[in-house]
């Protein structure tokens, strides 16, 4: 159920989903994620200004832009870890399922603990879905430590599965994976889309997703110190941000 | 919230999870003390209470860096923060097993290292107390300021700073009690203010650590 939300300091104390709702009607259309206008920072830098779009149910988001463009930014907003600037996000309570650049895996823990950790703190019990999908089932009593790189990404890429949430936000998720597995990765994205979620992947891949739009990020991109940050200019040893 | 506990117990007791450091940490300052100021078993028996309680403080300031550092340098707190988990859950369950895992086996210990101190017998239900008491508001600020600290490249100097002051009220009081208890006078006091850090420690310091966390993951 969309609904609108915006973040301010307080709520954010005071309310577990990351973008608390305010009142608005359920819309009809299965639009799962609003984005108007956002503006996002980077520390003190806004490195995006005045992105809008949307994304249907069953819909996949391409994300594409130069290195240093705003894409990790764009998804970290997203994802409630970073404050936007302005503009309003708007999305479910608890929908969005967030996989960055590190794998989020203890190495003393043996790949299915490492699951089965993630899937309780998401309420969820299945596993099975989640390792077949991703062919860990040789895998999953070796310690997360002992995998490899791609084996390591395919572990936490099927953590997505354990979460059970709707709008996965994923950024570069391919790699160190082969091309047999970034095909698996495409196919468990396609299945997740097929049973009505969605995605926003940043990406610079090609994965052959029917469902999927591109959207390119760098008419966006704005350099430059927030207008609002009280801090802007107060520290005598910063450097200009190129 | 379980589950995390459960999962912090497991990666404290698993190799290269750190569990024994603040134990040994703790074993072999106590073992140095009388190695440092002679062996007259008076003049060790006066200090012993508070030998012990400052053993046991910097044992457990040794690691604080490990509450939230690794989970931030593998990517698993960014998860945890998206995750249903409230951070304040998040923070006080840290607190809850870095206590688990640091500070009980510290109360534990506390009592055989009090023998090589030649602590006075009245004194050792004090000690155990005042530790078991005073421990858990060493944890609940510890994580505070390891959440403070969180990434922060070798940010232990920082942490130190910033939590060693914290720790005062507590050290004085616990370390009165367990005093004053080998002293044979009214321990009680001390011993009930030590719980009133304690429970307001627990009380409030989550939701500041939980603030902390959310300012430094951005």
């Amino acid at each position: 159920m969309p609904i609108l939300a915006t973040l301010t300091a307080r709520e954010r104390v005071s309310e577990q989903p990351l973008f608390p709702p305010l009142a608005k009607p359920a819309t009809a259309c299965a639009m799962m994620l609003e984005v108007t206008n956002l503006s996002c920072a980077r520390g003190a830098a806004q490195v995006l200004a005045g992105v809008s779009f949307t994304v249907g149910a069953g819909e996949a988001l391409i994300l594409r832009g130069p290195n240093g463009a705003g894409k990790t930014t764009l998804l970290r907003t997203l994802a409630g870890l970073t404050p936007p600037l302005s503009g309003a996000i708007t999305l479910g309570d608890g929908a969005i399922a967030y996989a960055g650049h590190a794998d989020g895996l203890k190495s003393q823990l043996t790949a299915r603990e490492n699951l089965a950790f993630w899937a309780g703190i998401f309420g969820m019990s299945d596993l099975e879905a989640a390792i077949t999908a991703f062919d860990l089932t040789p895998l999953v009593d070796r310690r997360a430590g002992d995998l490899s790189a791609g084996q390591k990404r395919r572990l936490s890429l099927a953590r997505l599965l354990v979460t059970g949430r709707p709008i996965w936000c994923l950024d570069e998720p391919t790699v160190s994976l082969d091309t047999e597995n970034t095909a698996r990765f495409a196919a468990a994205v396609a299945a997740h889309l097929e049973t009505g979620g969605a995605a926003i992947i940043a990406t610079h891949i090609d994965l052959g997703l029917p469902q999927a739009h591109t959207f390119d990020i760098a008419p966006f991109m704005a350099k430059g110190a927030a207008p609002d940050d009280p801090f802007a200019g107060a520290d005598p040893f910063a450097e200009p941000i190129a | 919230m379980i589950g995390l506990f459960l999962r912090d117990l497991a990666l404290a007791i698993r190799a290269g999870g750190g569990f024994g450091l603040s134990l040994a940490f703790f074993l072999v300052f106590t073992a140095l003390v009388p190695l440092g100021i002679g062996p007259d078993t008076g003049r060790l028996s006066d200090i012993a209470a508070g030998i012990l309680w400052l053993g046991a403080l910097l044992a457990c300031l040794l690691s604080l860096d490990r509450i939230f550092q690794l989970d931030w340098e593998d990517g698993t707190l960014d998860l945890l923060a998206t995750s249903p988990l409230p951070l304040e859950g998040l923070a006080a369950t840290k607190a809850l097993a870095h206590w688990v895992t640091t500070g009980l086996p510290l109360v534990a210990l506390a009592p055989v290292l009090g023998l090589v101190l030649n602590l006075p017998g009245a004194a050792f239900p004090w000690l155990v107390g005042s530790l078991l008491v005073g421990t858990p508001a060493l944890s609940a600020i510890g994580t505070f300021g390891a959440a403070l600290t969180v990434g922060i490249k070798r940010g232990g100097l920082l942490l130190s700073l910033l939590v060693l002051p914290l720790y005062v009220p507590t050290l004085i009081l616990g370390a009165l009690s367990a005093t004053r208890g080998a002293q044979g006078l009214d321990a009680a006091t001390p011993l009930m203010l030590t719980a009133g850090i304690t429970l307001g420690s627990i009380a409030l310091l989550p939701f500041a650590a939980a603030a902390a966390l959310r300012v430094n993951l951005r």
